[in-house]
């Protein structure tokens, strides 16, 4: 097994650099860079290279094995983070024997082989670094903190007993046991099926928060759809002209609205248009916008949306500045009414995101669609459970391997244990 | 005495090693059985009883193997029932009581006049190594026999101990004695040995029980047998009694658990996780009242009762006692105390798919020595086995029975995968693909595998051919028709008028249709025997659900089919952890698939041998 190091902190100058060795000669290696170490401690140390001359003071970090991020024995430098002592620290590691520089994801890896992170924790690990606004933040640490692997513990236990409890009606036909285990299976099933149904729910609605809500701007041409969308961006991203007909396709600008990330579309002017480019960029803008998370109809004052209103969406009328509204009216151009615009896009959303669970991915929330189906399939055959107690069970058992790709993985031995520490059996 | 040479020598003569005497002699090679007693051929233990839930499916497929144990079975029948007749198919397991004496007397005729297969009457002290290949056995006497390849199907003779409360005395079963010697060749090899523990309950006078107020439990009134050339029971039918335990049983057990064998301290070996004595079912179930109790007959002419649900090994005068205590037994007379027997198991891990010893070339080994328990476990082991000895010395490439296409597969990779903690009983719940491994269908999975493999002899081939004609000519018709929905509602059949049409296939596929309404709609099909009808919805009634289960079929053969060279080196794949290193190397799994089902593997670790095997295939030379 190699030692491996690597820089752990960002590249370029900062205050602090992070280098992190991890393995079997983790300590042994950074000791000869800095004298003596504890097993398991910080230390405040001389840094020095192989002619003895000083490279840095720094914070040294030990973990013993075990009891570290990778499982592994760790050993981590927290120098000045000048790019200098940094490579210099690296080339030193780097010709020690034994030890050679981690590939991408390598001390993660190590971790997960280790049983120190399950596999939803490395995803949500992965999605914390890439976190880039507050709200993704704090769903990747609900993941990476063993969330969904605990949700997954829950509903495994659930589904394993109802297994049992149905496996017991058909394996031990002959002995002692209760014939009818429909009621709590049946109260088991539906309980586990509703939250399922929850959480898959809240991917959904994780999956915009990791990768953005889409808001879509749309009204008829020149209603000063640019405009605003260059107000909210803070930049001129869309080309706005005084006259009509001049946004030809779809312009996405992605912004953080009041910490939600948010993919802001300028579409082209709804209107019968001669031009057929521009006709062709108003269809696939219309489109666009039906698929968007939101619309904000921009009418002009008197003026009605000319798309279709979906539940949620927000209608303003334009250009205050020149003429009063009776509703909300907003002004891309001097900024009036804008605040409150953004402040509502972002209340509506986060509405849906106070709705998000603890899965995040597509592919959870296809494991757990299937499951949901089984668990269905199963329910629907309760009241013939004696009967179908076979197709009952293999639906159950569907349900149950779903429910473990989410995190580990279960064996029949689960399923027997279970029965045998509830039954007497002994034929 | 001298005998002649064989190609393959069986020792022990019970259920593993009756099974694989006679496959190894099907298959056409010289095979000699050796055992101990001549009168042991055939004898049941414990029990006296075959099959049931998982251990009925085993037998159904060594009959579709044209093994003896169902047919067997089926001429000593006393009591037939189909477990779980309401259920569905799949979970359905054929189970008789059989006459002991009639069993045995069968099994030795089976031996006796099997071709090829020759008894061999003495005590196998120890093997033959040439070259570290095992090339024949070395009796008591003195004598050597030769061979190409060794069956050891010991049971629980391997330094068998019986403990009766706490007087013990070494024996394999009651009144026969253990083969020390034999274990202390094992132990010589290094093998890893553990010890088990299973029971058994007295045997009463049935003369001396009162029936009278007892329930009775007769057999089916249309048994279903065990072998698929088998029609009706040759035996006279009779009915089992049940009784149950009461408080004063319990509260006298409980008295006396420390001078009971188990309990007092006596035993190291492991039992299995459910209850096979008395005394674990009143120490872990403490708040039941009463536990059932089978009193089974143990012949035709035999007075004999086998109460099945109280194993023990509790002194006699507590058994005496305890047995009194129950309803209809105040006044029973045991013939015989029950007992505990401890005996040494080898670690299944050490063997190959084909139950070969990994590290001893040419011994291979069955039954309860690895850690099963059952008689059923046993046959299906000695099957396999033999099967392999016997190709090992024709040179043949061994047979490795899949656990997508039969329960037997699942047994051994069971068994050589995880190894075993407790006694290993088959149960339908191991097989995750039960729903196409059914006892109605054990031959359409396994007799052409049979006929190919040498096993299947004629009259079972001519039999089997005939029906898969009819069952898929039958098939086909079926198939040809299709009616509306509205046709199949009006047959009584529960679906939606309005839905789409369906062809024949589809509409038997419905849970509640049977081929009489669908014959009644299309009555050119009503000539379609019984049998046939009865096998057709069967297959119908779960094609869905197998078509699913086909997925993840061809995903574990995909697996499967990622082999790992015997050779391959665990230690040095960079992030495997040692302790997954140590049961790779100690299971030594032939293909990915196998390794995926070691205990604590992580799809991680999986990841790295699979990427290692990849990076090996590319560097071997064109």
């Amino acid at each position: 097994m190699d030692t491996i190091f690597a820089l752990a902190t960002a590249q370029g100058r900062a205050g602090v650099a992070v280098v992190r060795v991890s393995g079997p000669d983790a300590r042994l290696a950074v000791e000869r860079m800095t004298g003596a170490l504890p097993d398991h401690g910080r230390s405040l140390r001389p840094v020095r290279g192989p002619d003895g001359s000083l490279i840095d003071n720094a914070l040294i970090l030990t973990f013993e094995k075990g009891r570290s991020f990778t499982g592994e024995q760790v050993a981590e430098l927290h120098l000045h983070g000048s790019t200098a002592i940094v490579a210099v620290v690296l080339r030193f590691l780097g010709e020690i024997p034994g030890l050679r520089q981690a590939e991408a994801g390598e001390f993660t890896r190590r971790a997960l082989e280790n049983g120190c992170l399950d596999l939803a924790q490395v995803e949500g690990l992965a999605d914390l670094i890439d976190a880039e606004t507050e709200a993704q933040r704090q769903q990747a640490v609900r993941v990476f903190s063993g969330a969904l692997g605990d949700l997954a513990e829950r509903w495994r236990a659930a589904l394993i007993r109802s297994a049992a409890l149905i496996e017991a009606t058909i394996d031990f036909a002959d002995e002692d046991v209760p014939v009818d285990v429909s009621p709590e299976v049946s109260a088991l099933l539906t309980a586990v099926r509703v939250e399922m149904a929850q959480e898959a729910e809240g991917v959904r609605i994780a999956e915009r928060i990791r990768e953005g809500f889409e808001v879509a701007i749309v009204g008829p041409p020149n209603v000063g759809k640019s405009t605003l969308l260059n107000r909210l961006a803070g930049r001129d991203a869309a080309i706005t002209s005084e006259f009509a007909g001049t946004t030809r396709d779809i312009i996405e600008v992605r912004m953080v609205l009041d910490g939600l990330p948010v993919t802001v579309l300028d579409t082209a002017g709804l209107r019968q248009a001669d031009d057929q480019v521009e006709q062709i960029g108003i269809e696939r803008g219309t489109a666009r916008s039906l698929a968007a998370d939101l619309r904000i109809h921009m009418i002009d004052p008197g003026g009605h949306p000319t798309l279709e209103e979906k539940e949620g969406d927000i209608v303003v009328q334009s250009k205050v500045d020149i003429g009063a509204s009776d509703g909300v009216g907003i002004s891309g151009l001097t900024g009036q009414g804008v605040d409150g615009l953004v402040s509502r896009i972002s209340t509506t959303l986060r509405e849906r995101t106070a709705r998000v669970g603890v899965a995040m991915r597509e592919r959870h929330r296809m494991a757990m669609l299937g499951a949901i189906r089984d668990i269905d399939a199963a329910i629907r055959m309760m009241p013939n459970a004696v009967e179908q107690a076979d197709v009952l069970a293999e639906n159950l058992r569907s349900a149950i391997r779903s429910v473990d790709s989410l995190v580990g993985r279960v064996d029949v031995e689960d399923i027997l244990g279970e029965i045998f520490s509830s039954f007497c059996i002994g034929k | 005495m001298k005998h002649r040479e064989q190609d393959v020598i069986v020792i022990g003569g019970g259920h593993a090693g009756c099974e694989a005497a006679h496959a190894a002699a099907r298959t056409g090679v010289r095979v000699a059985l050796v055992t101990l007693d001549q009168k042991g051929i055939g004898a049941m233990s414990c029990n006296p009883a075959i099959g049931g839930l998982g251990k009925g499916h085993l037998v159904r497929e060594i009959d579709a193997l044209d093994g003896v144990m169902g047919r067997v079975a089926d001429y000593a029948g006393i009591q037939f029932r189909l477990l779980n007749r309401k259920k569905g198919p799949a979970v359905q397991g054929p189970r008789a009581q059989a006459d002991r004496a009639r069993y045995r007397h069968a099994m030795q005729k089976e031996i006796y006049n099997c071709p090829g297969l020759e008894i061999v009457l003495g005590e196998a002290v120890d093997l033959n190594i040439v070259d570290g290949r095992v090339c024949g056995i070395v009796m008591a006497d003195g004598s050597k026999l030769h061979s190409k390849a060794v069956v050891l199907t010991t049971g629980t003779f391997l330094r068998g101990v019986i403990h009766i409360g706490d007087a013990s005395h070494p024996g394999g079963r009651m009144g026969e004695r253990p083969s020390v010697r034999m274990a202390e060749r094992l132990d010589g090899f290094g093998l890893p040995l553990s010890r088990l523990k299973t029971g058994t309950p007295p045997r009463l006078d049935g003369r001396s029980i009162d029936w009278s107020g007892l329930e009775m439990q007769p057999g089916d009134d249309d048994p279903t047998l065990f072998s698929f050339r088998s029609t009706t029971p040759m035996a006279r039918q009779i009915s089992c009694g049940i009784t149950h335990t009461n408080d004063k049983t319990h509260e006298i057990i409980r008295q006396n658990l420390g001078r009971s064998a188990m309990y007092g301290g006596h035993i190291e070996g492991v039992g299995p996780r459910y209850c096979p004595s008395i005394e674990d079912k009143v120490v872990r179930f403490a708040d039941k009242m009463s536990h059932q109790v089978f009193l089974e007959p143990e012949g035709l002419n035999d007075h004999t009762i086998y109460p099945n649900g109280i194993s023990t090994s509790l002194p006699r005068d507590v058994q005496e006692d305890y047995v009194r205590s129950i309803s209809g037994l105040e006044n029973a007379i045991i013939l015989q105390p029950g007992y505990a027997i401890e005996y040494d198991f080898v670690d299944p891990r050490a063997l190959t798919p084909a139950l070969a010893l990994r590290d001893v070339p040419g011994l291979f080994l069955a039954g309860q020595i690895n850690g099963t328990t059952g008689y059923e476990e046993a046959a299906a082991q000695g099957l396999v086995a033999g099967l392999n000895a016997a190709r090992l010395s024709q040179e043949l490439e061994p047979v490795h029975f899949s656990r997508t296409t039969s329960y037997i597969g699942v047994m051994i990779d069971d068994l050589v995968t995880k190894g075993v903690s407790e006694p290993y009983r088959m149960f339908t719940s191991r097989a995750e693909f039960r729903l196409s491994l059914r006892a109605d269908n054990a031959d359409q999975r396994l007799t052409s595998l049979g006929r190919d493999l040498g096993l299947v002899h004629d009259t079972r081939w001519e039999l089997f051919s005939t029906k898969a004609e009819a069952l898929e000519l039958a098939r086909l018709r079926l198939g040809r028709y299709s009616f509306s929905a509205r046709e199949l509602a009006g047959q009584g059949i529960n679906i939606n008028p309005d839905k789409e049409r369906r062809t024949g296939l589809e509409a038997l596929s419905l849970s509640d249709s049977t081929f009489d309404q669908i014959a009644s709609l299309a009555p050119e099909l009503a000539d379609i025997s019984t049998d046939i009808r009865e096998q057709l919805k069967r297959d119908a009634l779960y094609a869905t659900y197998v078509e699913r289960q086909n997925r993840d079929i061809a995903s574990l053969r995909k697996d499967e089919a990622d082999v790992i060279p015997s050779d391959f080196v665990y230690s040095g794949i960079p992030g495997l952890s040692t302790e997954l290193q140590l049961k790779l190397n100690r299971t030594r799994p032939a293909t990915l698939g196998h390794a995926a089902r070691i205990d604590g593997m992580t799809p991680s670790a999986l990841l790295l041998i699979s990427a290692r095997l990849k990076r090996k295939q590319v560097a071997r030379p064109a």
